[in-house]
C-alpha cells in the first residue's frame, strides 16, 4: 500500500509523512501502525467509520494529542508537536465540525479573533482589520462585508469565514473535519471551489467526512481507516464508493458480526402509533417524515449533525417545530414542554445519560422521578419508590443492587440502565431512544438490547436514533436513513446490510 | 503495606463524608463557636430572656428565609423580598384606618378585606416575577432587582414620605401582640417575673415548620430538589420545571408579604425603605446555613442553623464594646467566610461524585 503511495506521488516529497504511529488511551488502542502520507497541493480524503482512527490521526497531526508513538515529519523534517500553537507554528491548521466562532462579533473580529491588528496607542485598528479581512475573504472567492455580524450568515459562509481565520494564520495544511455535514448542496459546491483555489495555490487539505460523494468528489486520494488501523491509501479516479465501504466496514475478512446485517420485518398491519409528517426546525430538519408502529421498533440512522438529536427533542416537547405535523394515535397533538409529552405516554431517553439523572441523589430517587405524580398524590413514600426500585434493579440487574447509594457511583452501563428504568413502571406509549449503547461494555449492551426488544414485544412504539449501523441493525425492524434533515431512504423488510445504510447516508 | 492497604479506603470514606456533610456541619460549628465566644466575652450574653430576644428579632426574618430557602434551592434568587414586604406591609396600613394626624390618602376597608388585599398585593408580586422568569426568560437575578424596584415603588406612592401607624387587629397581634408568658420566678421586689412569647415567634416557627414538611416530604419538595439539581435532567425526566420554578416565586413573594404585615406591626410603623437590611439578612441565613447557591441542597433545617448564626452575631456583638461601625464589617466577613464554605463544599462534593 505504501509503495503504492509513493509511485503515484512520482518521488515528490511530502509535505507531512506519519510514519507507524500508534497512540493509546489508558489500555484502549485507538490507533495502529499508522502511515500516511499528504503531498503538496493535496485533497487528501480521510474515511471510516465513527472510533476508525481518523480523528485521533488529525488530532496528531494537529498537535492535540501530544503523546504517541511513531514519528511525524514535515517536508521531511522530523517535528513533535506540543500543542495546537505549535502545530499553527508549523503551518498546520484545523476547522471542527463545531464551529469555534463568536457569533455575536463581526466578520472581522472573528477572522482575527485574539489577534486584532492594534494602532500605535493599542486599540484596536478596525479600518486595517476589515480592510484585511476583506482582502483574506476575497481571495476566497467570496464577497462578505466583514462588519455584518458572524451569526447573521449561513452556516457556509460561518464556516469558509472559520477557513479564513485558518489560513490567516498561514496554515498551508489545512484539516477539515466533517465540513459538508451541515451544508446544502449549493454550499458544498462553493466550499469546494474554495478548496480548489487553494489547492492550485500549493496548499494542501485533509478532508475527513462521513459523506463518501463529497470525499470522491474532492480528493485527489483517499485513505480509509478501520478499528485503528490504516486499510489502504488510494487514488480516488481508481475508486468507487461501493469500494470505499467495503474497505470501510472489512467485508469479506471475515463473517458477519452481529449487527452487520439484519432481517427486517417491518409490519405495515401494525396500528401508527405516532406519526410525523413533514416536520421542519427551521434548521437541523426539513420536511421529515417518520411513522412509529405499535410493538416495532424504528431505527433512524444518520451521521452526526443528520438531524437526529433534534428529532429526538423535538418529538419529546424540548424544543420546537416550526413547520409539519405530530399526530398520537391519529389525533395531532403539540408538546410545548417535556411534561406534557410525557402525561401523553411518550418517554425518551438522551444519547448524554449525565442530561436525565441526577448523578448526586441515591438510585430510587432517580428511577422514581418520572412517575411521581402516578405512586403518590402529595406525601411520598419512599418505602413504595424503593420497592419500585428494587423490581427494577433486579429486571435489569443494574449492579450493585442497592437502591440507596448515588447513581453516580454506578458504572456507565449500569446508569444506563436505570436511565431506561425511569420509563418502565408504567409502559409508555412511544419510547424515543438515543444512541442506547453507546459506550457501553458488551455485556450491558446486550442487557440493553434485551430490554428494548421485550418493551416492543409488549407493544411499546419504539425509535432508536443512531450514528452507529450496528445499533441501529441490531434493533431495527425498519429503519429510516436521515441525511441533513431529511429522509434519503426507508427500508421496511427483507434483508439489509450495513454497506446498504452507509450508501444511503 | 499491608496497613497502607487497609488505611487507603477508609481515608477515603471520611473524606467523602466530609465532602458531603461539610456543608451541614461547617454552620452548626460556626454557630457553637460564636455562643461559646460570646458567652465568655460578656456575662449577659447566655441568658435566657436574651435567647429569646435573639429569637424574636429573627422571627421576621425567619418567614421570609423560608421562601427564599425554596428559591435558592432550585438554584434561583430572589432579590426582592425586603421590597415586597414593605410593600406588602404598606399595603395592609393603608387599606386600614389611620389618626387624624396621618397625612395619607388611604382607604380605610375592614381589616378582613384589607389582609386579603394585602395578600392578593403579594400573589401579584409573585406572579409577575415568576411570569417574568418562565415565559419571557428574564434570569431572575435581574427580574427580581427589576421587582425590588417596583415593589419600592409602590410602597414610595402608598406612603408618599408619611407613616401610617393602624393595622388590622389580626395583623396587630400577629406581628405584636403576646402569645403567651413563661413565668421565670420572682424577683427580689416579691413580683413575678414573666417573659412573653410573641405570636410572630409562634408564626415563623409554623413557617419553618410547614416549609420543612413541604420540603422534605412531598412530591412538590422533590421536585424542587431535582430541579435544582439538575434542572436538564429534571426536564427530561418530565418534570414541569417551569411550574417549579414560577412557584416557588410565588411562594417566596406570599412568605415575604405575610413577614412584611408582620413586620409592619412589630416596629410599629409602617413607612419606605423600612426593611432595607432583610434582604442580605434573609439571603444570608439561607446561604450560611449551607443551602447550595447552585441549588438542589440544604433545607429549612439549615436556614434555622443560619438564622441562629446571624441572630448570635447581630446580638452578641450589641453585648460587647465594639464600634459599632465596625460590626457591620465583621457581619460582611462572616458571610464572606460562609460563602466560601458554601462554594467550596459544592466543589468537593463534585469531585467526589466524580471519582466515583
Amino acid at each position: 500500500m505504501q509503495d503504492q503511495s509513493r509511485q503515484t506521488s512520482g518521488g515528490q516529497q511530502p509535505l507531512l509523512e506519519l510514519t507507524n504511529v500508534s497512540k493509546h488511551f489508558g489500555g484502549v488502542m485507538a490507533l495502529q501502525n499508522v502511515d500516511f502520507t499528504l503531498l503538496p497541493g493535496e485533497i487528501h480524503g480521510l474515511v471510516g467509520e465513527n472510533g476508525a482512527g481518523k480523528s485521533t490521526t488529525m488530532k496528531i497531526i494537529a498537535g492535540v494529542h501530544t503523546d504517541f508513538d511513531g514519528t511525524m515529519k514535515i517536508k521531511g523534517r522530523e517535528v513533535r508537536l506540543r500543542s495546537a500553537r505549535d502545530a499553527l507554528a508549523n503551518s498546520i491548521g484545523m476547522v471542527h465540525q463545531e464551529l469555534s466562532v463568536v457569533p455575536d462579533l463581526t466578520v472581522a473580529e472573528n477572522v482575527f479573533l485574539g489577534n486584532q491588528p492594534l494602532t500605535s496607542i493599542g486599540t484596536v485598528d478596525w479600518g486595517r482589520m476589515n480592510r484585511e479581512a476583506k482582502q483574506l475573504i476575497a481571495s476566497l472567492g467570496l464577497d462578505i462585508d466583514p462588519t455584518t455580524t458572524m451569526g447573521s450568515l449561513p452556516v457556509g459562509l460561518q464556516q469558509l469565514v472559520e477557513l479564513s481565520r485558518v489560513l490567516f494564520s498561514g496554515a498551508r495544511i489545512i484539516i477539515l473535519d466533517e465540513p459538508t455535514s451541515a451544508l446544502s448542496p449549493p454550499e458544498v459546491k462553493q466550499l469546494f471551489e474554495v478548496l480548489r483555489r487553494l489547492r492550485a495555490e500549493g496548499r494542501s487539505i485533509v478532508f475527513i467526512s462521513h459523506f463518501l460523494d463529497d470525499v470522491l468528489d474532492i480528493s485527489a486520494r483517499v485513505t480509509v481507516f478501520r478499528n485503528g488501523k490504516k486499510v489502504i491509501t488510494e487514488e480516488t479516479a481508481k475508486l468507487t464508493k461501493d469500494m470505499v465501504i467495503a474497505h470501510m466496514i472489512g467485508r469479506g475478512s471475515k463473517g458477519m458480526h452481529m449487527g452487520e446485517a439484519a432481517e427486517l420485518k417491518g409490519d405495515d398491519a401494525k396500528p401508527v402509533v405516532l406519526s410525523v409528517a413533514g416536520v421542519s426546525d427551521g434548521k437541523n430538519l426539513r420536511d421529515f417524515s417518520i411513522e412509529l408502529r405499535a410493538g416495532e421498533i424504528t431505527g433512524v440512522y444518520g451521521f452526526m449533525g443528520s438531524g437526529q438529536i433534534e428529532l429526538a427533542r423535538a418529538l419529546f416537547g424540548k424544543a420546537p417545530l416550526r413547520r409539519g405535523s405530530v399526530s398520537l394515535d391519529g389525533k395531532p397533538v403539540r408538546f410545548r414542554s417535556t411534561a406534557s409529552a410525557r402525561a401523553k405516554g411518550i418517554a425518551f431517553v438522551p444519547e448524554n445519560r449525565r442530561m436525565m439523572l441526577f448523578r448526586q441523589e441515591p438510585v430510587y430517587k432517580n428511577v422514581s422521578i418520572s412517575i411521581l405524580d402516578r405512586i403518590h398524590r402529595m406525601w411520598l413514600k419512599p418505602r413504595t419508590e424503593k420497592r419500585i426500585a428494587e423490581g427494577h434493579i433486579k429486571d435489569l440487574q443494574i449492579r450493585p443492587p442497592r437502591t440507596a447509594i448515588p447513581l453516580g457511583s454506578l458504572s456507565g452501563g449500569n446508569q444506563q440502565k436505570v436511565a431506561l428504568a425511569k420509563w418502565l413502571t408504567h409502559l409508555p406509549r412511544v419510547l424515543i431512544l438515543s444512541e442506547p449503547t453507546r459506550g457501553m461494555d458488551v455485556g450491558a449492551k446486550e442487557d440493553v438490547i434485551r430490554i428494548v426488544k421485550s418493551l416492543r414485544d409488549k407493544g411499546v412504539a419504539i425509535l432508536v436514533l443512531s450514528t452507529e449501523p450496528e445499533t441501529i441493525l441490531t434493533l431495527a425492524d425498519r429503519v429510516t436513513v436521515i441525511r441533513k434533515g431529511t429522509v434519503a431512504r426507508e427500508f421496511a423488510t427483507g434483508h439489509i446490510e450495513k454497506a446498504d445504510l452507509l450508501a444511503a447516508a | 503495606m499491608t496497613t497502607g492497604e487497609t488505611a487507603a479506603p477508609r481515608s477515603f470514606s471520611m473524606k467523602r463524608f466530609l465532602a458531603e456533610q461539610l456543608r451541614n456541619i461547617a454552620p452548626v460549628f460556626t454557630l457553637v463557636a460564636l455562643v461559646v465566644f460570646f458567652t465568655f466575652a460578656s456575662s449577659s450574653f447566655l441568658t435566657l430572656d436574651n435567647m429569646l430576644n435573639i429569637v424574636r428579632q429573627l422571627s421576621i426574618t425567619g418567614i421570609i428565609a423560608v421562601g427564599l430557602t425554596f428559591v435558592i434551592l432550585t438554584a434561583e434568587i430572589d432579590l426582592s423580598v425586603a421590597a415586597v414586604a414593605n410593600a406588602v406591609g404598606i399595603t395592609v396600613a393603608y387599606f386600614t384606618i389611620q389618626p387624624d394626624y396621618v397625612n395619607i390618602a388611604n382607604i380605610p376597608l375592614p381589616g378582613w378585606i384589607a389582609i386579603i388585599l394585602a395578600l392578593l398585593s403579594a400573589l401579584a408580586f409573585g406572579l409577575v416575577t415568576a411570569f417574568g422568569i418562565t415565559f419571557i426568560g428574564i434570569p431572575s437575578f435581574i427580574m427580581t432587582l427589576a421587582m425590588m424596584q417596583i415593589a419600592n415603588g409602590v410602597s414610595a406612592l402608598l406612603v408618599r414620605g408619611q407613616i401610617a401607624y393602624q393595622y388590622p387587629e389580626l395583623v396587630t397581634t400577629l406581628g405584636a401582640g403576646t402569645a403567651f408568658s413563661i413565668p421565670l420566678g420572682i424577683n427580689a421586689a416579691g413580683k413575678a417575673m414573666f417573659i412573653p412569647i410573641g405570636w410572630a415567634i409562634i408564626v415563623c416557627m409554623i413557617f419553618l415548620f410547614v416549609g420543612h414538611l413541604v420540603l422534605t416530604y412531598t412530591r412538590y419538595g422533590r421536585y424542587i430538589y431535582m430541579v435544582g439539581g439538575n434542572r436538564e435532567a429534571a426536564e427530561y425526566s418530565g418534570v414541569n420545571v417551569k411550574f417549579i420554578i414560577g412557584s416557588v416565586m410565588v411562594i417566596c413573594a406570599m412568605c415575604s408579604g405575610i413577614a412584611g404585615m408582620l413586620g409592619v406591626a412589630y416596629f410599629g410603623s409602617a413607612q419606605q425603605n423600612q426593611f432595607d437590611t432583610f434582604l442580605l439578612d434573609a439571603i444570608a441565613a439561607v446561604v450560611v446555613g449551607g443551602t447550595s447557591l447552585f441549588g438542589g441542597r440544604g433545607g429549612i433545617g439549615n436556614t434555622i442553623i443560619g438564622l441562629l448564626v446571624l441572630g448570635v452575631v447581630n446580638n452578641g456583638l450589641d453585648h460587647i464594646q465594639i464600634d459599632s461601625f465596625l460590626k457591620i464589617l465583621i457581619r460582611g466577613l462572616i458571610l464572606l467566610a460562609a460563602l466560601i464554605i458554601n462554594v467550596y463544599a459544592q466543589v468537593l462534593k463534585e469531585k467526589q461524585a466524580d471519582l466515583d
